[in-house]
């Protein structure tokens, strides 16, 4: 290690998830704590409910629309390296989803830390790319952490949606992605893909949409899934396609755009007729680059497939350990 | 190979026959010879290759990835050819391998070169054509294609009807060229095989209504015996039994093919037949789909032919004739007696006649009554008005939903596939699984039934409170050690919803049981 004290006691999992005990914070707490880092807007990683909240200016932006402007006691925007306790934090881009942040942890003695939270780096038009970040400790995700996880070109699928839509021209297309992020990256790798009429979109996703734009970010005409008109794309969370929503639409092609799609069982499980792979989450050849990459000292992992990054670890002779945190979805939806 | 993984794909998760339909006539329409009819060979059980064992593929993924890695994705996927698919580490594909090179290469490589010549392929394949690869090699590709539905997506791309097609498809080989050829207003094929089968004429229900306007003195009626339709072909030395799809069902049957002593094509029902006695379904169904039959199987079930038409006779094509006229035919052809007979004609001056008839027959494995013109030729598919089936009423009982699951095309959205149950003492047993039988509204109805009384997920599945009676009728029971129940229903559907029955009156498993 660089410095006096050790990793292990600056930053660790506890029962309300990860905790730095020199700077006093939880990052992406999974209950209500008095001072609390976040990573990203998905709900399994920011909720409300925390006294003092400090995120990007985006992911605060998306918190308020989600749990309404009062979702915290104060809240304060990242902007440059931060003192908070005994500790320098700063933030910086992830390439998961917009506002989407890693978090840098300098204690004035020890180690530099870095929590990725969820990551990607795959170019997404919908938000800043992944930057990488010189770091002691790498704590990363593991969603994916398995070789047979190979995501493939996203354009290619999107090309793969509008295929189907010519040779069922009939047959209106759901296609279930998450609210924030998913959804929008599929609308904007439509229109990369030639997709230039409205496309009609759940009602729940209409004000994280609206944001997206309002950010910079084009969409490209919107209509609302309540009245589409003669748009054939319907963009809508996967959860709708188990509600009564979905029986307004006659004879769908249900697809959904997800990492897990590349796995047949998952579709199958779903339902799912067109199974779009497209993620948000660094696949296994990102996750092994980037721990070459910033070659840490060690590598700490806190979600997901871990039994086979640490294999990989301990095949390249990287130190790594699990932190086995738990409450975080595989990918959220 | 970029194409046929595509289709393959496709096909797996769509479950609609529209769609598949679709999905099949368009890549017939854009491949190019030969690998179309590759394709065609593979989703028809007609392609014969070498097989690939699950354990020399291991093999292959084990001198390539790490064996913990390897036993972690195995575990996480639940599919070795998956797996090894996805796992197979990249290489920079190369230029698109036409299916007909892959087959060429499984066809005609020794065992010895046989994984060397694999992992050659995998190496230039991206995951889902390495996949393709990987089913064709293991022999399954299960993707819900029958060799029917092949021939009616071949009818789609070109100028001839699934039948005709039907017509020539057993006497064509892999891959196909002059079929396609045909489908594009070539020339037709001349069939090289001798005893070719061909395609079978098919009745459609009646009620009673329609009968009415019908003259029965213009009509012979017979019985709907409940065995399988067979076409027994008998040609130029060669003996062959098809089923009525038309596949070659004879190596199942060895005692029916030596009975076979004709020239000719006759049209009758394979039944297990011990004398006079005419034994129920379940018996047939011990004899079928075997690759080879004991000897003890051959006495105790021994299969029999009772016969319902003639398609050609000593050379002659006898399908123009009047129904009349082949049923002379049939009576005066000289047959093993033992093992093949005619399905009796049954007198009936009127309509109630049959009726009365059709009402008690005399064994349990008739299954209702033919109606069939005295005029009309022998045409293939299944034409309205020259044969009508009147089947037998169904059995019913009343059951208690307690599962759903929700249907795909046209029922997205809606729980449309239902397990019901019996009650045996205070539990309740399922006893069978039903998706049709009820009317779009009725459809709607149940679907507000599910969500409000839903006790319990398991994934797509939603157990139910036990609160909704439904009348399921059903054709006909077996029994079976498969089930906990110890019963299969045969066609079950829910005929009537009982909104007005309470559940603990539901019929119990005794009363099921007592049907059998």
């Amino acid at each position: 290690m660089t410095g006096d004290i050790a990793a292990e006691r600056i930053v660790f999992p506890t029962e309300a998830g990860l905790y730095c005990a020199p700077g006093g914070f939880h990052i992406d707490p999974l209950r209500p704590v008095a001072r609390a880092l976040v990573t990203h807007g998905h709900s399994d990683h920011a909720r409300p409910g925390n006294g003092a909240v400090m995120a990007t200016r985006q992911t605060l932006d998306i918190m308020a629309i989600r749990y309404g402007e009062d979702f915290a006691a104060s809240q304060q925007a990242a902007d440059g390296p931060t003192r908070i306790g005994d500790v320098t934090v700063s933030f910086h881009p992830a390439g998961h989803v917009l506002g989407s942040a890693q978090i840098l942890i300098m204690p004035d003695n020890g180690p530099r830390i870095l929590v990725s939270g969820d990551y990607c780096r795959t170019p997404n038009p919908v938000c800043q790319p992944w930057e990488p970040v010189p770091c002691d400790i790498f704590i990363t995700e593991a969603t994916f952490g398995l070789p047979i996880f190979r995501h493939p070109d996203p354009l290619t699928e999107a090309g793969r949606l509008l295929a189907s839509m010519a040779e069922f021209p009939d047959r209106p297309h759901l296609v279930g992605a998450y609210a924030l992020g998913k959804a929008q990256r599929m609308i904007a790798l439509a229109r990369a893909a030639g997709h230039d009429a409205p496309i009609a979109i759940h009602g729940a996703l209409q004000r994280l949409c609206d944001y997206h734009v309002a950010q910079g970010i084009e969409l490209g005409p919107l209509v609302p899934a309540s009245d589409p008109g003669e748009a054939r794309l319907v963009l809508a969370p996967p959860s709708a396609f188990a509600s009564p929503w979905v029986q307004r639409f006659r004879d769908p092609v249900l697809s959904y755009a997800s990492g897990w799609m590349v796995v047949r069982a998952r579709a199958r499980q779903r339902g799912i007729e067109l199974p779009l792979v497209v993620s948000d989450h660094a696949d296994w050849p990102q996750l092994t680059a980037t721990i070459r990459e910033l070659s840490p000292q060690e590598v700490w992992i806190t979600h997901g497939a871990e039994d086979g990054l640490l294999r990989w670890c301990e095949l390249a002779g990287i130190p790594a350990r699990p932190l086995r945190l738990v409450g975080y979805e595989d990918e959220p939806e | 190979m970029k194409a046929f993984a595509r289709l393959l794909e496709r096909l797996a998760f769509t479950p609609g026959r529209n769609a598949k339909l679709t999905l099949l006539s368009h890549y017939f329409r854009d491949t190019p010879d030969p690998d179309r009819g590759w394709a065609l060979a593979a989703l028809t059980g007609t392609l014969e290759l070498r097989q690939v064992s699950p354990s020399l593929l291991r093999r292959l993924a084990g001198e390539r990835v790490d064996e913990q890695l390897f036993a972690l994705s195995y575990d996480f996927v639940g599919d070795l050819a998956e797996t090894i698919a996805l796992i197979w580490p990249d290489t920079t594909p190369g230029p698109d391998l036409p299916l007909s090179q892959a087959v060429a290469t499984l066809r005609e490589t020794g065992k010895l070169a046989l994984p060397g010549a694999i992992a050659a392929l995998l190496d230039r394949l991206t995951p889902p054509e390495r996949l393709a690869l990987l089913k064709l090699a293991t022999g399954n590709l299960r993707v819900g294609v029958s060799a029917r539905l092949a021939r009616v997506a071949l009818a789609r791309t070109g100028q001839r009807s699934a039948e005709e097609i039907e017509e020539i498809w057993h006497g064509l080989t892999p891959p196909y060229l002059p079929l396609f050829d045909w489908l594009q207003g070539g020339e037709r094929p001349l069939l090289s095989s001798a005893a070719p089968f061909r395609p079978v004429m098919l009745s459609t229900p009646v009620t009673p209504a329609d009968l009415a306007a019908l003259d029965p003195a213009e009509h012979v009626a017979e019985w709907k015996w409940d065995g399988i339709r067979v076409q027994a072909v008998a040609e130029g030395g060669l003996r062959k039994l098809y089923s009525r799809t038309g596949e070659d069902i004879g190596a199942a049957f060895p005692d029916l093919i030596e009975a076979m002593d004709f020239e000719g094509a006759l049209d009758g029902e394979l039944l297990v037949r011990r004398g006079d006695e005419v034994a129920p379904f379940a018996d047939l169904q011990k004899r079928l789909n075997r690759k080879t039959t004991p000897r003890a199987l051959l006495q105790s079930h021994p299969a029999s032919l009772r016969l319902y038409d003639v398609l050609t006779w000593q050379g002659q094509d006898l399908r123009p004739l009047p129904l009349v006229q082949r049923r002379q035919a049939l009576e005066a052809a000289r047959l093993d007696p033992a093992r093949i007979d005619l399905s009796p004609l049954l007198p009936f001056g009127t309509w109630d006649d049959l009726a009365a008839l059709r009402a008690a027959p005399h064994a349990p494995v008739i299954e209702g009554v033919m109606i069939k013109r005295r005029d009309a030729p022998y045409v293939a598919g299944r034409p309205r008005g020259p044969w009508f089936k009147w089947k037998r009423d169904p059995m019913v009982v009343d059951a208690v939903l307690i599962y759903a699951q929700s249907g795909h095309g046209k029922r997205s959205g809606f729980y449309s596939d239902f397990t019901f149950a019996l009650w045996e003492g205070e539990d309740l047993v399922p006893v069978g699984k039903a998706y049709f039988g009820f009317t779009d509204e009725e459809l709607r109805e149940l679907d507000r039934f599910v969500r409000k009384n839903t006790v319990q997920r398991f994934g797509p599945v939603r157990q139910l409170a036990p609160k909704l009676v439904v009348e399921v009728a059903f054709e006909g029971l077996n029994p079976s050690t498969r089930h906990r129940s110890g019963l299969a229903m045969r066609f079950p559907r829910i005929s009537r919803i009982r909104w007005d029955k309470p559940a603990p009156e539901a019929d119990r498993l005794e009363t099921l049981r007592a049907m059998l």
